[in-house]
């Protein structure tokens, strides 16, 4: 890291200076850092992705649960494999579609850990979802954090199974055809109907509202897992601006307007007496 | 000294898992091998607290294994060859993040869906690395039921060793036959774990990340050349194979597991009818025994592989001679296996009488 | 009357220009750099003194660059509004 500190580099770029009240930024008055947990490093993700959102709110919990030692992450394969590269904890990269059973497989062993998969659309509900129904419906004690953004981000904007109908993409250049490509998959609500799922929660995190509710929805997540509650999915409805051809600000519209009706957000299984 | 007891070979192989220490098992049923599975779940939980699940497939056992394994545990699963088709990118995955874990194929006739009777057809899926990429697994061929107890142990100790995949090939006559067995003693299960094994991040250190992914070319071709370094290092010191009667030998019939049995049988029924015929039989066959073939050849006036296949192994067999005598095949396929008289018979008319088919 | 006085401060090399925070801050108080930082993007930069900490705009910032700190003041202070020269 440089030892420069972002006064220093922000005084030279923008050639005036800065007026930052010294009495105000004190150690005491913080309100809100970078979560330490989250490694000092550029994200290779575009401007305004929602997944460094998700990274980030993810590892705030990691550190306000203070669990850094005791989870063990899983990283899928699409945009967010290399997360292993942005989070401070031990870390699996699974093959594609794989990451509940390798989960499975870390927790099994170590059911005192915790331990959680991140994975896409793409991952969790096209190429594996056999992998994930069976660790919802074998009640495995972990948690997933499923990013839905309607779209294969890493291979630049294919259709996902969540994709919208009408929705273009790629492979659906003419607007997805539910007749001919299929619906999209409710892959939460499927999975709530399992009994050993103890908790199905979709957010967004296009607003400081609905961060702050994705992050509690994670931290009571893993509060579940550590009761051993069972299988536990925070979905996250997101944009992925450079694939829907929008600017972040567009895409958090689109994520508003169109992706949120479609999937409402809120709880939509939650533990018997919670 | 450990129990001597009657045991049919997957029965074997289960209990010499229990005996290894062995920290999880995850598999799928599939015949010939289903056994596995059921003496596991019946035996290994009570007695050694030892992890014993039945997935949902072979892709998500042996994702399980990779799960497991990273986290520095002793691992194993088994299969029968259409399931161990479908573990193939796992064990990819596996190889490249430099993984210790064993597996067992109890092979049976393919292709396709095939049939359940034994069958070797699986060795260049085995010993040429079997899913994407250039790896290799380190492949140990019994003949024996107390060879499937034995290569668990070893098998455990060289995937550690090496940090490296390791196969039992055996087929579905090995895995259901009976034979004596001595079982080894019950080894505890590790309660240290390696320092790259994903088990929590430790205070004062880097985290641990299990990866086979590195999108810069210069540094994937780094790994691979890492990973031929290893596979060098074990073809120099892991190289195993055993030879019968070979010192006056003018012919050799070679093969690997159930079939070196029958080979040294029929090696027996030759020699009876006057033909100096030895036995070379590897046991590695990746590592595979090059130099002992190499060193036999210039005495020999021909080889016979024999095979449960159309002719696999022959090819590693040709590639040691290199020329420097006739390497001739004899296969049954679908199942079948060759009798002695069977091998004698191709024997005469191929090297003797110098029939070709 | 008390005041509430916030601060930010923006890791601008690490800031890729997304925007977001601009809609999520109440006090209309951030907006984007004249020039841009070594990854080539133009940053998000602090235009006015009505901050109150409310860490919206930290919250939303995908990248985690800002950081935010709060002080709840006693005396009462007249707002300083900084003019930034294009």
């Amino acid at each position: 890291m440089s030892e420069r500190t972002y006064v220093d580099i922000e005084a030279e770029l923008t050639d005036q200076p800065i007026n930052f009240d010294e009495d105000i930024c004190l150690a005491e008055n913080v309100v809100y850092i970078k979560p330490q947990t989250l490694i000092d490093v550029p994200m290779h993700y575009c401007p305004g992705c929602g997944h460094s959102t998700a990274h980030k709110i993810l590892m705030e919990v990691v550190d306000e649960m203070g669990i850094q030692e005791e989870i063990i992450g899983v990283a899928p394969v699409g945009c967010s494999v290399f997360a292993y590269h942005y989070m401070n904890v031990d870390m699996q990269e699974a093959a594609h579609g794989r990451a509940c059973a390798v989960a499975t497989g870390i927790k099994r062993i170590m059911p005192e850990k915790y331990v959680f998969t991140y994975q896409g659309d793409g991952d969790l509900a096209a190429i594996g979802t056999a992998e994930t129904v069976h660790a919802a419906n074998r009640g495995e004690n972990i948690l997933v954090v499923f990013i839905n953004n309607g779209i294969y981000g890493m291979t630049s904007g294919q259709m996902a199974p969540t994709t919208l109908p009408g929705m273009v993409t790629t492979t659906s250049p003419y607007g997805r055809d539910v007749k001919t490509q299929g619906y999209p998959l409710y892959i939460s609500n499927l999975l709530a109907n399992l009994p050993g799922v103890a908790y199905v929660s979709r957010h967004s995190v296009h607003t400081p509202n609905n961060v702050r509710k994705a992050k509690k929805s994670i931290a009571k997540a893993l509060e579940y897992q550590k009761q051993g509650l069972g299988f536990c999915m925070v979905e996250i409805v997101t944009n992925c601006p450079s694939n829907w051809k929008m600017t972040p600000k567009q895409s958090n519209q689109f994520v508003e307007e169109k992706m949120i009706p479609f999937y409402p957000l809120g709880d939509i299984k939650v533990p018997e007496g919670k | 000294m450990g129990d001597l007891k009657l045991m049919k070979g997957n029965e074997a192989l289960s209990e010499a898992m229990i005996r290894a220490g062995c920290d999880a098992y995850f598999g799928y049923p599939i015949t010939p091998q289903s056994e596995v599975l059921e003496y596991l779940a019946r035996e290994a939980s009570a007695r050694t607290g030892m992890v014993v699940l039945q997935a949902e497939s072979e892709v998500a056992a042996i994702n399980m294994i990779y799960g497991a394994a990273g986290a520095g545990r002793r691992v194993m699963t088994t299969s029968s060859s259409p399931g161990i088709s479908l573990m193939q990118e796992g064990l990819s995955y596996i190889a490249s993040a430099e993984l210790p874990c064993l597996l067992a194929n109890v092979v049976r006739g393919g292709p396709g869906l095939g049939t359940i009777q034994p069958s070797q057809a699986d060795y260049f899926q085995s010993v040429k690395g079997g899913g994407h990429g250039d790896y290799k697994l380190i492949v140990l061929a019994p003949s024996s039921v107390q060879e499937m107890v034995d290569f668990v142990k070893l098998g455990f100790e060289l995937g550690e060793k090496y940090r490296n995949p390791v196969m039992i090939l055996t087929d579905g006559a090995i895995g259901q036959m009976m034979e004596k067995v001595v079982l080894f003693e019950q080894m505890p299960r590790k309660t240290e774990f390696p320092d790259w094994a994903t088990t929590g991040k430790k205070p004062g250190k880097d985290r641990n990340y299990i990866t086979s992914l590195h999108i810069q070319s210069e540094k994937m071709e780094e790994i691979n050349l890492r990973l031929q370094a290893k596979y060098k290092e074990i073809e120099k010191n892991e190289i195993r194979y055993q030879t019968v009667n070979l010192e006056d030998a003018e012919y050799v019939f070679t093969g690997f597991g159930l079939v070196a049995r029958i080979c040294i049988k029929a090696m027996e029924m030759a020699r009876a009818k006057g033909y100096k015929v030895g036995v070379i039989r590897p046991i590695t066959v990746f590592p595979f025994p090059t130099q002992v073939y190499a060193d036999v050849a210039p005495q020999l006036k021909g080889i016979l592989d024999v095979e449960m296949n159309a002719g696999q192994m022959v090819e590693d067999v040709r590639l040691s001679v290199n020329g420097a005598t006739k390497v001739e095949f004899y296969g049954r396929m679908g199942g079948m296996i060759p009798s002695p008289e069977e091998i004698l018979e191709n024997f005469e008319r191929i090297y003797i009488k110098g029939e070709t088919k | 009357m008390a005041k509430v006085m916030g601060e930010i401060i923006i890791d601008i090399e690490r800031c890729k220009g997304c925007e977001l925070c601009f809609d999520a801050c109440p006090k209309e108080a951030i907006q984007l750099s004249d020039t841009i930082n070594s990854k080539g993007y133009q940053f998000a930069i602090k235009v006015n003194d009505l901050c109150n900490g409310c860490a919206s705009c930290a919250l939303v910032c995908p990248d985690a660059v800002i950081t935010v700190y709060r002080k709840v003041d006693k005396t009462k202070r007249p707002v300083k509004v900084i003019e930034i020269e294009d």
